[in-house]
This record gives C-alpha cells, sequence and structure tokens, in this order.
C-alpha cells in the first residue's frame, strides 16, 4: 500500500485521534444526551428474585402515581421473544435447546435484574416512584447455580425445556486419535481451571430513546450499540415485526462497549414499541447498578485440560473439557462463545497433531453470559498456555523451550490446525525473541535476588497467544450456524469540490475509526485527512453494515473501503482518460493526480471529482456522473493475530499481594495503520486482562444474589495497579486482505491472563503451589501459600 | 432518591432544632459522602436532610496544649495537609490521605465518619487508638464509649458531634490493608503509645475493618506492647477468626493474620 505521499498522516503514521477533540472536551453526543420533544421516561422493575413464579402482578396504584404515562408487564411485551443470532448443533445433530426469552417476563423470573415491568413517566423519578407501587407476588423457587449440580438435574431447571439445564452437548476434533495419542504418551499433564465471569462495565452505561413519527409511519431508535444495522435487522424482523425501511436505528458517539453493546437487549425493544404504544419519545438510561444485572457478562467457564507429550516434550494431543454457563437466557451471540470462538483457538500457536474438545452449555439462574473483549479466545489461552506452563515445570524444562519446540514454524503456514482453523501466517518464534529480549530474561535472576532481599518473591511468567479475528467468511459460519453475514459495507462519496465523506458499516465506540479509516481514505486517495470525514452509526446514512466486534473493523470495515475506494479509482481512470485523450490503461494514478504515464499530462483528484459531478466535458455516453461508490467485503478467512507476553510480579508472602512489576508484549498484527492507537489498545486489553487475573470477578451467592454488584466490592483495575507496559510489534502481513492487516483490540485481554498468573506460579513454585484461580486476590494467594506450607494441595 | 425536605441552618442550635423537629427521619448531613448515594440509591428514605455545611465554627483544627482539636466539618483533605497535625501526629494526617480519594477527601468530613461509624471506616481506629474525646452540642464522650457496634455510636438522639480532641501521642501510626474495590479498611490497625503523664500511659491498638461489632481494642496486642514496643514482641499475636467477619474478599482466618501482620508494620512505622 501507501502508494502516495500525504506527509506524516498517512498509513503507518502516529496520528493523534481525531474524535478526542469532542471526547474530551465534552462535546461527545451520546444517547443520553439525545433528548426528543414530548419525551417521556421508563423505568423497569427488575426481579430482586434469581428464579421464582410470578403468581400475579398488579400495577394499579403505579398507573395511578403521579406522573404515570403507561405501565406495561408481560402480558404485553411477554410476546416478543429476544432472539438468538447463532444457531449452535451439538453431539448426533442435536440442535441446542432454545428457549423463548420475553421482552418482560412471563410468569416467571430467572435472574436477578430479569425485567418484570415498565413505567413509563414524565420524569425519571416519578416512573421509579411508580415503579415501587407495583406490587409483584412472587413464589421463590430454589436457584440453579452451579453448572456441575445443575447439569444432575432435579429440582425446577431454569427452563422447562431444559430438565437438565443443558443448552448444548458440543465436541470438535477426533476423538478417537486424541485416544490413541494419549495411551502412547511419555508424559501427561492434567489441569483444571475456572475462568471467572466478569462485568463488562463500559464507561457509558446502556440507553435506548424510542421514537415514532405518526406522519410517516417510522420508527427511531437511538441506542448504545456497537451494530446498529444488526438491532434494526434483529428487533425489525424478529421481535417487533417493524419493516426495515421504517426502522431507523442510530447508535451515535458510544462509550465503549467490550462486546457488552453488541447485542439486542429487550430494552431497545420495550421503549421504541412503547413509543409507538403511547405515541410519545421514550427514553430508558440504565443506571450503573442496574448495569450489573443486565448488561451481558462475560466469560465463566469449568475446565479440564489434559496434554499428553512424547518424551521430548512433543505435544502428542491435547483435550478439553469444558462447561459454559449461558446464564438463564440465551444472549445474541451466546452459543458461539464457548464453540466456534473457543474450541476452533485450542491447537493455540502449536503444531499438535491431535485435539479434540466437548463443551457443555449450562443454563444457571444468572444474568446471561456472551462475548466480553476475547470473547472465548482468552479461555481458550488460558487453558493451553496455563497446561503448557504446567508441563514445563513437571518436566523441569524452559518454559520458552518448551514452547518453542512446538510452535507451527513460518514454513508451515498456511496451516490447518485439527480444530477447524486454517491459519494464514505467523511467525512465533519472531515474537518469542522479541519479547525476552524486551523483558530483560537475561537480567532476571538478579532482580529475583534483589526482590528476595525484599522480602518479596519475584516471579515471572510468559505466554504465547493466537487469535481470531474479523470472524468469517459467511458461508462457512453459516454452514456452522450462524445466522448473520459476517462481511462488512462501505460508501466513498467523493464531493464535487473533491473532499470525502465515507459511511461505513464499522461502529466506533473508543476505537478511533474516525482517525484509523481517514489515514487509509488520504492515503490511497493522495488528499489531506481533513479533507475525509468518516460517518458510521446510523442506518439512514450507512449502508447495511455489521459493525464492531472481535477486533474486525479493519481488516473486514478498512478492507470495504478499500474496495470502495479501488471502483472510485477505477472510475476516474475512464473519466480522466476523456479528459485527457488518452487510452484509459495509461491512466496512472498516484500521489492524488491522474496522470497519462510517462507524460506530464495529468488531472488532480479534485477535477475529476468536479467533472464527474458538472459533467460538461464529461463520457455521459459511457460513464454514468458521480463519483460515489459502495463495496462490501467478504473476507476469505479469519486473521491471525499472535505474540508473546511476559510479566513479572512481586508476592509479598506475608499479606498474599501481588504487584505486576514489570510488563512486556511482542505482538504481530500484521500492518499496522496508526501505531499510537494499536498502542492504545494493547494497553487497554492488557489492564483488561489484568484485571481478570488479579482483581475482577462477578460472585454470586447461593440464593442468585450478586454480591460483586457494585464498584464497592467488583474491582475494577486502576492505573496504580498496573506497571508502564513495554509494547513491541513485529510484522507478517495477513496474506488475504489488502491492507495486511490482522486486528489488535482484543490481544491483551487474550494474552495477559495466564501470563500474570503463570508469573504467580513461578513466584510461588518455592512452596510447591501449582495453580491458583482467578483473580489471583491476596486472600487466595494467601491461602495457597498455607495449604502449601501445610501440605494441603 | 426520595424527595426530603433540605435545610442548610447557620447555627448548632438551629441545626439542633430542625434535627429535633424532624423527629425520627431526620438526618444530619457532615460531607455527605456516605449519606448522598445511599439517598441515590434510594436505601434511605429521611423526611428532612439537615446539613451542617453552613455552621461556620464546627470546621478547623487547633492545637490547645498536649492535644489537637478537629473540628467535626473538618475534610479529610484539611487534616491530611494540616502542618499543625502532621506536627503533632503525623499517622493521624496519613490516615486521613489514604481515606477513600481525592473527591471522597475534599467533601468527607471527621464528624460524618465517626458518627456514621461504619465498621470499615479509618477514623474510628484513630479515635479509639489515640484515646481521643469527642464533644456534642450536650457533651464529652470518651472514645471507649462512643463506639457501640455496626454503625451504632453512644450518640443519642438530637446530639450533634463538634469536635474530636487526640491527646498527642509519644508514637503512633496507622496502616491499613485496603479493600482492592472501595479502599475503605479490610484491616486497619492504628498503634499508639503514649509517655507516662498526661493520658496515663501504655500502648492503645485500635482495629478497623475487621470486627464483628466495628473497631475493638487489640488487648492482648496492647499488653506485649506496653512491656516491649517492638514488631518482634507481637509476633504471633492476633485475635481470633471467630470474633472478624469474612466476606468476598477476606475470610475472618484471612483478617485475622493479617491484623497480625498491619500491627506489627504499624509499630515498626511508628519507630
Amino acid at each position: 500500500m501507501a502508494p502516495n505521499d500525504v506527509g506524516s498522516t498517512g498509513i503507518g503514521a502516529s496520528v493523534r485521534r481525531r474524535e478526542d477533540r469532542r471526547f474530551l472536551t465534552g462535546r461527545g453526543t451520546y444517547t443520553d444526551d439525545i433528548n426528543r420533544p414530548n419525551q417521556t421516561y421508563a423505568w423497569i422493575l427488575r426481579s430482586p428474585h434469581a428464579h421464582a413464579a410470578i403468581k400475579s402482578i398488579d400495577t394499579t396504584a403505579a398507573k395511578g402515581a403521579p406522573g404515570v404515562v403507561a405501565v406495561f408487564t408481560g402480558a404485553e411485551l411477554g410476546k416478543f421473544g429476544m432472539p438468538c443470532g447463532w444457531l449452535v448443533t451439538g453431539k448426533n445433530n442435536t440442535p441446542m435447546v432454545e428457549p423463548k426469552h420475553p421482552a418482560l417476563a412471563e410468569g416467571k423470573v430467572r435472574h436477578v435484574g430479569d425485567p418484570v415491568a415498565v413505567v413509563i413517566a414524565e420524569t425519571k423519578s416519578q416512573a421509579r416512584d411508580a415503579a415501587e407501587k407495583i406490587n409483584v407476588d412472587y413464589a421463590p423457587l430454589p436457584a440453579i447455580m452451579d453448572m456441575k449440580a445443575a447439569l444432575k438435574g432435579g429440582g425446577t431447571p431454569v427452563h422447562d425445556a431444559a430438565a437438565s439445564n443443558l443448552c448444548f452437548d458440543w465436541e470438535l476434533g477426533d476423538k478417537a486419535a486424541v485416544g490413541a495419542a494419549f495411551t502412547k504418551a511419555a508424559h501427561v499433564t492434567k489441569l483444571d481451571l475456572v475462568n471467572n465471569r466478569l462485568v463488562p462495565n463500559a464507561m457509558e452505561p446502556r440507553a435506548a430513546i424510542g421514537d415514532f413519527d405518526r406522519a410517516t409511519g417510522e420508527h427511531t431508535l437511538y441506542t448504545t450499540s456497537q451494530n446498529p444495522h444488526v438491532i434494526r435487522l434483529l428487533m425489525g424482523a424478529f421481535v417487533l415485526g417493524i419493516p426495515e425501511h421504517k426502522l431507523r436505528v442510530v447508535a451515535p458517539d458510544v462509550g465503549g462497549g467490550f462486546g457488552s453493546k453488541i447485542y439486542h437487549y429487550a430494552e431497545e425493544a420495550i421503549v421504541t414499541w412503547a413509543a409507538k404504544e403511547i405515541g410519545r419519545p421514550v427514553k430508558w438510561t440504565a443506571e450503573r447498578s442496574e448495569a450489573f444485572i443486565s448488561d451481558a457478562h462475560g466469560r465463566d467457564h469449568i475446565t479440564h485440560v489434559e496434554l499428553a507429550m512424547d518424551k521430548d516434550g512433543k505435544f502428542l494431543a491435547l483435550r478439553c473439557e469444558t462447561l459454559a454457563n449461558m446464564g438463564a437466557y440465551l444472549s445474541t451471540f451466546a452459543p458461539c462463545i464457548p464453540t466456534y470462538l473457543h474450541g476452533t483457538l485450542l491447537a493455540g500457536n502449536y503444531a499438535t497433531p491431535a485435539i479434540h474438545t466437548n463443551v457443555k452449555a449450562v443454563f444457571t439462574n444468572t444474568v446471561p453470559v456472551d462475548a466480553y473483549r476475547g470473547a472465548g479466545r482468552p479461555e481458550a489461552t488460558f487453558q493451553i498456555e496455563r497446561l503448557i506452563d504446567k508441563a514445563a515445570r513437571e518436566l523441569k524444562m524452559d518454559p520458552a523451550e518448551l514452547r518453542r519446540r512446538n510452535f507451527i514454524k513460518p514454513s508451515q503456514f498456511p496451516y490447518q490446525t485439527p480444530v477447524a482453523l486454517v491459519y494464514d501466517t505467523g511467525n512465533y518464534d519472531a515474537t518469542l525473541d522479541q519479547v525476552l529480549k524486551l523483558s530483560d530474561a537475561a537480567g532476571y535472576e538478579k532482580r529475583k535476588a534483589e526482590s528476595k532481599a525484599r522480602g518479596k518473591l519475584r516471579g515471572r511468567g510468559l505466554a504465547s497467544y493466537i487469535e481470531a479475528c474479523g470472524i468469517a467468511p459467511s458461508n462457512v459460519v453459516g454452514s456452522l450456524g450462524a445466522r448473520a453475514g459476517l462481511y462488512e459495507a462501505a460508501t466513498v462519496r467523493v464531493n464535487p469540490t473533491g473532499n470525502v465523506t465515507v459511511f461505513t458499516g464499522s461502529h466506533s465506540h473508543g476505537q478511533g475509526h474516525e482517525t484509523t479509516f481517514a489515514q487509509v481514505v488520504s492515503d490511497m486517495l493522495g488528499i489531506p485527512m481533513d479533507q475525509v470525514e468518516i460517518s458510521h452509526g446510523d442506518t439512514n446514512r450507512v449502508p447495511f453494515g455489521m459493525g464492531t466486534y472481535g477486533s474486525r473493523s479493519l481488516a473486514v470495515g478498512g478492507t470495504a473501503i478499500v474496495k470502495a475506494i479501488d471502483k472510485i479509482v477505477a472510475k476516474g481512470k475512464k473519466i480522466a482518460a476523456h479528459m485527457l485523450e488518452a487510452a484509459e490503461a495509461d491512466i496512472e494514478f498516484k500521489n492524488g493526480k491522474f496522470q497519462v504515464a510517462g507524460t506530464d499530462k495529468s488531472k488532480a483528484f479534485g477535477e475529476i471529482a468536479l467533472a464527474a459531478y458538472v459533467p460538461h466535458k464529461y463520457p455521459l455516453d459511457t460513464v454514468e456522473p458521480g463519483l460515489d461508490e459502495t463495496a462490501f467485503y467478504d473476507p476469505k478467512n479469519f486473521t491471525f493475530p499472535a505474540g508473546a507476553y511476559v510479566c513479572e510480579v512481586e508476592v509479598d508472602p506475608e499479606t498474599g499481594v501481588v504487584e505486576v512489576q514489570s510488563f512486556a508484549t511482542a505482538d504481530d498484527f500484521g500492518k499496522i495503520v496508526n501505531p499510537m492507537i494499536v498502542e492504545g489498545q494493547v494497553h487497554g486489553g492488557l489492564v483488561q486482562g489484568i484485571g481478570q487475573a488479579l482483581l475482577e470477578t462477578c460472585v454470586y451467592d447461593k440464593d442468585g444474589q450478586l454480591q460483586s454488584g457494585s464498584y464497592m466490592d467488583y474491582t475494577m483495575p486502576r492505573a496504580d495497579d498496573v506497571p508502564s507496559f513495554k509494547v513491541a510489534h513485529s510484522v507478517t502481513a495477513c496474506t488475504h486482505n489488502p491492507l495486511g492487516v490482522k486486528g489488535c483490540g482484543e490481544a491483551g485481554a487474550i494474552g495477559a491472563p495466564p501470563t500474570v498468573i503463570n508469573a504467580i506460579i513461578d513466584a510461588l513454585s518455592e512452596f510447591g503451589v501449582t495453580h491458583i484461580d482467578m483473580p489471583a486476590t491476596p486472600n487466595r494467594v494467601w491461602k495457597a501459600i498455607q495449604d502449601a506450607k501445610a501440605g494441603r494441595h | 432518591m426520595y424527595d426530603f425536605q433540605y435545610h442548610r441552618p447557620a447555627s448548632l442550635a438551629d441545626a439542633a432544632k430542625l434535627l429535633q423537629s424532624a423527629g425520627d427521619d431526620g438526618k444530619l448531613m457532615a460531607g455527605g459522602q456516605t449519606l448522598i448515594p445511599t439517598l441515590k440509591q434510594r436505601l434511605a428514605q429521611p423526611s428532612a436532610v439537615i446539613d451542617l455545611g453552613g455552621i461556620k465554627d464546627l470546621a478547623g483544627i487547633k492545637v490547645d496544649g498536649n492535644a489537637v482539636m478537629i473540628g467535626a466539618l473538618t475534610t479529610h483533605s484539611t487534616v491530611a495537609s494540616s502542618k499543625d497535625v502532621a506536627g503533632k501526629i503525623k499517622a493521624l494526617a496519613q490516615l486521613a490521605e489514604g481515606i477513600g480519594d481525592r473527591q471522597v477527601r475534599h467533601c468527607g468530613t471527621i464528624g460524618g465518619s465517626i458518627a456514621n461509624n461504619d465498621p470499615a471506616a479509618d477514623y474510628p481506629a484513630a479515635v479509639l487508638a489515640l484515646n481521643a474525646t469527642i464533644t456534642t452540642n450536650q457533651r464529652k464522650i470518651a472514645a471507649d464509649e462512643f463506639f457501640k457496634g455496626l454503625f451504632e455510636t453512644a450518640l443519642k438522639p438530637g446530639e450533634i458531634i463538634t469536635s474530636v480532641s487526640f491527646p498527642v501521642p509519644e508514637k503512633a501510626a496507622y496502616v491499613k490493608f485496603p479493600n482492592p474495590a472501595s479502599r475503605y479498611a479490610i484491616v486497619g490497625v492504628f498503634v499508639a503509645r503514649f509517655g507516662s503523664g498526661g493520658t496515663g500511659g501504655g500502648v492503645r491498638v485500635a482495629v478497623t475493618g475487621a470486627g464483628q461489632g466495628g473497631v475493638f481494642r487489640a488487648h492482648k496486642i496492647e499488653e506485649a506492647l506496653s512491656k516491649n514496643f517492638s514488631a518482634k514482641a507481637i509476633e504471633g499475636l492476633h485475635p481470633p477468626a471467630s470474633s472478624l467477619n469474612g466476606d468476598i474478599h477476606a475470610s475472618a482466618e484471612y483478617r485475622s493474620h493479617l491484623i497480625g501482620v498491619m500491627a506489627k508494620r504499624a509499630v515498626a512505622a511508628a519507630g
């Protein structure tokens, strides 16, 4: 790429984020900043019980309360079921159990926070006051909380359709080959682990405004979404029955998503439906404590994993048994996370010849679980990288050497894994070498001695990771059960005076697309970056796009822009050929000019744009006026970013406190458009990964009450919990997209947890501690030390 | 939050009258750092909130002979940055510096903290270990008589704290093991040693964050330190887990262990 010289703003330049001026000065427009004339406010009454039958609901007093416009319950809204976007088919061709997920509870509540009624009033306070007057007569049922116990059945299941609370029992890989390999193994390493449940905690809580124009019959939904077209399709076609040409979905500035704003939530359908019903706009904005019990959670796997090796530490086979918590209902993409985004990643960076995985998805009386930054890939990586570390310790091998011995080598690409994926490219030794150097492996023993002199135990942890980003192609994911395509769309509209508006189906909620995409366009068209505007988030403006998740925006959305620009350039050449009286084949486009090859005859990009819209001297008989092109791009494959991380921790053996002393990363994201933004994404991912490893966890009690339901008890990582990161990159370009890019948004969250835990285990190895669950809180670390000392491990 | 009557009296007498006329549902507000979040979450429904912030004489720090007197409405940040406090009882300034976050420290007050008597708050440990005297609009109350249990104090209806007087110790230190989420104390230990004159001498050790009944004195640790004020003297001494609370962050056993560790560190820090 980069055929054009646009100075310091092209591909590869660390351009400062253009959007930050409005965000940092408080000028962003978030959903809650939008107010519609004559607007009302909704308050959702939520279940205080994890599991209960609803015997009756009396809304009389609420309806008569001051300011109340309407009160609705499952009687009106229970008929609308929230759809699931992925059908997983389990063993013996058995489709998953897909119970109805009513927009408002129908006869039963299934988790604390399950929406039961909505009150719409003149003010939010009045709606909330009235909601307290709703009398719901609950008959509480024992809560189904523990996945292993849930699968044994007994008691009232979460859903009648799943008597033993099993959603699906899915497998992937050659079980017989794996079994045979284990019988030949010289050494087998086994590990039981938990991938802790996380609450996403985007900075902006979810919000939605429903608006209905009686004159035009058009519905508008303003919502905190990562993918407005997906919401339009799901809600319009599968929930409310609103034709898409009468439904506009706007996702304006969105303050972080991390996956939690992919899904179609009941509140969106409720406000959209109610706005028409009452004839006034309806706004709902979540409180933070409401977010804890209504945003889809992440992770929550229990896994047993085993690795078979030969006498030299060569991996022979891997097997993995996982229980994946679905929560009380299937969130939009929940079933594909532990299966196609987790099971398929189990080869990691390694040439393990045989792999088998079995995943049982379980319903429990908890908030639904879905994709959260990394989505399945952190779970897979944690299993593999913890297991390899344990194996290295058992074999008394250097963990770097054991990894190296089993890496897929550059000469093996494209590499077909035993779990369905084909990796196109990579160089895992390169990132490993890079991170060992960056983290000063040579100086470690000296640092360990220094720590010891201060009474601290120092540990060093290593992990490699691979991730599959930009989930694709559509026909393959369709055969695996996806009920959507996974392409992206872009329109590049050249305006008459030569500046450009790009309409992208990708959605930016912190990623910096308005900068990165503009750099690509500027570079390709040879025009200054300030001549390019990126528009996104409004289904009435942008072409049908699939949105932003799974680190797909640049690889998929960016490629759609590139394809549209290719069309612009091709058309520009036709126009230029006519104007310059040359053959089209002789026109070259370079540095913002259409030039007749080998001559000094040229037309600037702006001249061509003007000619296209003022077509006086123009090939009207063969070329349409205008310079406005749309492209849809469906990738041939995932992209496969990979890397290696090292961290060093210090453990205070008296208190169990773990401090991350240093963290070094070497990532291969393919080609990089904006290194500064990429570095920011790595930092953010690392902090979330360190948060999962040390701090964050969602705790329910046995009755299904959320004990970590606010920031008083849910530990978000803070600046003083993390060190200054050392970040490096190496590049193997993606082979199947024109930018050669892979995706960087989730890497940190995927690679960090095993790196941190491996470092802690290294620090505690003198006590014989071999495993610790996340988050490695001071209490857990202290107890692990006490148990080890007492011989209780 | 629910609706309530808001009052901002200019004098202590007016505040007392308003509190009396509000009956059982009246609530005093100092810095509001506990009350306002409680109201916002609709966990309290007072009929009236009487904001003490308008009463000028309630804030301020005075050194009075061998004591430091801190007005009830003095914010944590004022205590933390006070040269008088730092000069006389450095441990108290350091404790104030470690409360909550910057916003909390600029609003929250010593009187509010003590009157609320959150079992994980920092100030109660200082009040108890330093043998402070709490002055109200009605009387003086000794620290040992003041803290009565979780969120319970000796304050009677209509009684308003006006100041807290801390005797200056010979040595003191506060060491906290914070809850990683809220940064309240999981265990906070305040150790103070007094000279033979004035307060009668000896060592007082108060523990916050861990007790089933809120802040308490660790008498066995006090006895050991009275004989030998060194970290070594209290090796292995910590209250039994059975008297402590456990939660999702820290078991009672872990808290018990941490009291010993924090006490040793406090002794070492006191010098």
